[in-house]
């Protein structure tokens, strides 16, 4: 039995025929599509190297059947930057080291990005450790990886957010 | 915030990782993420029993599944020319590689399943449904006949000493005597050990995460009788290492036996939960730790005794009690090891191995011992100051630690410490603790080397098979390469990760940085040598006549020492004297000499608060500073990151991480990451580590000591006494956790 499915990612479409229905979303963009990017630590929902947008927000994409994504938009960590523009949170993390050995880092990137569209942590470094939990980095660069989400959550709040701007300044 | 520590025009810049942008786009591609033309994916069944033998596999029903290429067993498993239980240097370890249907440990590999896809091959390990005939199972600490090993660690000395130890109790005024237990730990790299392997006659191409390339290709060599030049061996991107790919593991190699089953390139990744056991942990201690001192708190005697385990089948004993033979002053000092067999896996070197469950035990015990005194713990390590190496009596060939203390001291504001324990809360009711350790690990080197080349277009090329793991190798090595021949460091191409390129060492035990870049140094060092060599006995040249000595390399030019003006580009001398380029070798090694001499470890001073729930015994990290002297920073923005790195693997040995086996069936019990704990981002507090400045001109000619592993040292001990501090309960079983304060 196959299984025809179609996605957009990273901005483009892919058709896909499907042999297999236990294909999982991250087994697909490694093994079938060639984007790499995303990682499997664990293949069960547990380190977060996985993370990816799946329309726009932060999943493991270990955990998601891609059958059941018929027609969904995914970004990975290929899709992110702007041609050679970086991201605002890829920047970031740049800056403040936050990696080591960049194992874990498409997944930290991803959730950065999801996190800070969810709006819920504000310019707070508790509330984005908290938030970031659920992507492990056993090389321990958690310290970096807090900074540049808070620069980068800076960043994209735009002018208008005033005390974020600050937090970045702090952070510079 | 801008940081100037100018050592050179490259080397103590605080420079951006070279290899961020890669790691930061996706485009770094780490071992899983090759795909040969024509590959099959591999999967492994692993024991669930932990000693015995392997009775059946259902075979027919794997092969059976559609997609199934092949079940590999010890039935058809490919021959190997040498045993892999063959024990030729220090560091081969015995492996399972499907030779017999023996099982040793759970989680051990009992057959492999290649597949046209991963489903098709994960099914068919699941098809397998083993039966064993299993044997009763022993894993307990000191369960059975206790030994005392031939050495520990790596080659250290089982008992080491000096001085009358009973004299010295006899005379102490106050005496502790403590038992403290660490537990067992997996390094769990987020990155799972991996082989994509592709053969071609008796040649193989492999990509594999490890940490010692060559050490690699020589294993694979001697394994499948072939020359290690047929082997090529490439790691451009590790995704974390801790000691657990030091040395290929067994799943890596069975890839490559699966590749060579079916006649095609196999990608075999390790379950995560597939890594408890073949890949190597750091075993469980009991350390037993006997002080006496006088009334002023010097110690008269430092009895440091430790057990541990290791496996049926092999040997690798957790040298805990090493640290103690280095660190702090004694009128007599007894270090002892005892070792007891489990039905595990092999132990292996992890982060810091013997130092950082030493170190918890020692930090402690010195707490422990300040409290009958009535001393600050600051004030008991100053009075016993290592000035020169214990039991050696050797100097130190540099050592900041009464630096290190005071400034980390000064920052975290120590001297408001009250001394006695509940003393403090916050603003929410939780009780408040402060604790201080001292963190040590030695300045060792291995023996590597690298080819520095200059090319006709002036630039530079440096290449050795170093490994970054994330400590920074793209980048500090390019640094040190970039002075060396006098370039600026976007003129210096570097290339690592390769097993065709020189021999690169071991990233490993804090040497990878000291040897590999002084290996780079001297390279450089050649190279300019030899471009040198060109100019001077060159009339056309401004340097002509100047003598080898005469010139100096800056900027991409060679210049008279006596007369800057006078200069010439390395492009110009390579052209004029029609030569493409010009390349040297260069060593590193440690100087036997010095070596003898000195005394060489890095030191440092941790400073931990924490914060506990008085009714429910939670227990959060808030504030950490570290102050570490470690001779020359190369890359100080690279080196904080390692520091950070340690300290948060100090967090985890002391509040977090332990390994629970199963006593009846030996199985491990919370082998994933969900259930075995890891420091994740919100148990991570604010942290502060202080580049104290120390020159070492003994160590290396670069003054570079290694900074990889020291900041779990320390940590670990301050988080336990700060612990302590805020409740006033004594915790000897690592880790701590709120069951152990309420009991």
């Amino acid at each position: 039995m196959s299984f025809p499915i179609t996605l957009t990612v990273n901005g483009v479409r892919r058709s896909v025929v499907l042999e297999d229905a236990r294909v999982t979303l991250l087994d697909l963009l490694r093994e079938r599509l060639d984007l790499t990017g995303a990682k499997k630590g664990c293949d069960r929902g547990q380190c977060g190297a996985c993370t990816i947008l799946l329309d726009g927000v932060r999943v493991n994409a270990c955990l998601a059947l891609a059958v059941s994504h018929d027609g969904a938009s995914i970004t990975t960590i290929e899709g992110l930057a702007a041609g050679d523009a970086l991201h605002p949170v890829q920047a970031a993390f740049l800056e403040h080291d936050g990696f080591q050995c960049g194992f874990c880092t498409p997944g930290q990137i991803l959730g950065a990005v999801g996190l800070i569209q969810e709006g819920q942590t504000g310019g707070d470094p508790e509330r984005v450790r908290e938030g970031m939990s659920g992507n492990l980095c056993r090389c321990g660069a958690y310290a970096g990886i807090t900074d540049a989400v808070l620069t980068a959550h800076a960043a994209m709040s735009g002018p208008d957010v005033l005390p974020g701007r600050q937090l970045a300044e702090d952070a510079a | 915030m801008p940081e100037r520590q100018r050592h050179g025009a490259s080397i103590g810049q605080p420079l951006t990782r070279r290899d961020g942008h890669a790691k930061i786009t996706g485009a770094a591609r780490y071992s899983a993420d090759f795909r040969p033309e024509g590959l099959a994916h591999a999967v492994m069944a692993v024991s669930a029993v932990a000693r015995g033998r392997v009775t059946h596999l259902d075979v027919a029903a794997a092969e059976a599944h559609p997609g199934v290429v092949a079940v590999m067993t010890p039935q058809n498993a490919p021959a190997l020319a040498q045993s892999p239980d063959l024990k030729d240097n220090p560091f081969a370890f015995r492996l399972d590689l499907l030779q017999n249907d023996g099982v040793r440990y759970a989680n051990q590999p009992i057959a492999v399943v290649i597949a046209e896809t991963l489903e098709a091959a994960t099914e068919g390990a699941a098809l397998l449904a083993p039966r064993y005939d299993s044997e009763p199972v022993s894993v307990a600490l000191g369960a059975g006949e206790i030994f005392r090993p031939e050495t520990v660690g790596a080659g250290s000395a089982t008992d080491e000493g000096s001085g009358d130890l009973a004299a010295g109790m006899a005379a102490a005024e106050t005496r502790i005597e403590a038992t403290y237990d660490t537990a067992a730990q997996y390094h769990n790299a987020l990155e799972p050990h991996a082989s994509v392997a592709a053969w071609d006659g008796d040649r193989l191409t492999l990509y594999t995460p490890t940490q010692a390339l060559w050490i690699a290709k020589g294993r694979l060599a001697g394994l499948f009788g072939i020359p290690p030049e047929n082997i090529h061996v490439v790691c451009h991107y590790l995704g974390g290492g801790f000691g657990s790919k030091g040395f290929i593991a067994a799943p890596q190699i069975l890839g490559i036996m699966a590749a060579k089953l079916v006649g095609r390139p196999v990608k075999l990744v390790t379950r995560r939960e597939q890594m408890f056991g073949p890949v190597g942990h750091r075993a469980a201690t009991r350390q037993t730790l006997k002080l006496g001192a006088s009334r002023d708190g010097t110690l008269t005697a430092l009895d440091h005794h430790t057990l541990t385990l290791t496996s049926r089948h092999d040997d690798f004993i957790e040298p805990s009690g090493i640290l103690s033979r280095h660190l702090y002053a004694a009128g007599a000092i007894a270090t002892t090891h005892a070792v007891s067999r489990a039905d595990i896996g092999t132990p292996i070197f992890m982060r810091a191995p013997g130092e950082a469950s030493g170190s918890v035990a020692v930090e402690s015990a010195l707490d422990e011992l300040a409290l009958e005194l009535d001393l600050d713990p600051l004030e008991i390590r100053l009075r016993n100051y290592a000035e020169v190496e214990p039991i050696t009596h050797r100097p130190f060939s540099s050592k900041a630690l009464r630096e290190c203390y005071a400034q980390g001291a000064a920052r975290f504001g120590w001297a408001a410490r009250p001394r006695q324990p509940r003393q403090m809360r916050d603003a929410d009711g939780l009780l408040v603790g402060w604790g201080l350790g001292t963190a040590t690990y030695p300045a060792g080197m291995m023996q590597g080397e690298a080819r520095a080349t200059i090319r006709a277009d002036g630039t530079g090329l440096i290449e050795t098979a170093a490994q970054d793991m994330g400590q920074g190798a793209w980048t500090v090595l390019a640094q040190i390469g970039a002075d060396g021949l006098g370039l600026p460091i976007t003129q210096v191409e570097l290339r690592i990760g390769d097993s065709n390129l020189p021999n690169g060492g071991l990233a490993g035990g804090s040497t990878g940085t000291a040897t590999s870049g002084t290996a780079v140094d001297n390279a450089a060092q050649g190279a300019i040598a030899a471009l040198a060599e060109l100019a001077v006995n060159d009339r056309a040249s401004p340097l002509y006549g100047a003598g080898n000595a005469g010139v100096t390399a800056a900027d991409g030019r060679l210049a008279r020492r006596d007369d800057p003006a006078r200069s010439e580009s390395f492009g110009e001398i390579l052209a004029r004297a029609g030569r493409t380029s010009v390349e040297a070798k260069g060593q590193g090694a440690g100087d036997p000499a010095s070596r003898k001499t000195y005394a060489m470890h890095a030191h440092g001073a941790v400073y931990a608060e924490v914060k506990v729930d008085p009714d429910l015994g939670q227990i959060r990290v808030t504030r950490l500073v570290g102050a570490f002297a470690a001779g020359r920073i190369i890359n100080p923005h690279l080196v904080r990151s390692q520091y950070y790195g340690g300290m948060i693997w100090g967090v985890s040995l002391a509040l977090h991480e332990h390994a629970l086996l199963d006593p009846r069936s030996g199985r491990v019990m919370n082998g994933n990451l969900a259930e075995y704990h890891i420091p994740v981002n919100a148990d991570v507090p604010a942290m502060e580590a202080i580049l104290v400045e120390e020159h070492d001109p003994h160590v290396n000619p670069l003054g570079i000591k290694g900074v990889g592993e020291i900041g779990i040292t320390g940590t670990a001990g301050a988080i336990a006494n700060a612990v302590w501090h805020a409740t006033g309960v004594r915790v000897r079983d690592i880790p701590i956790t709120l069951d152990k304060l309420l009991g």
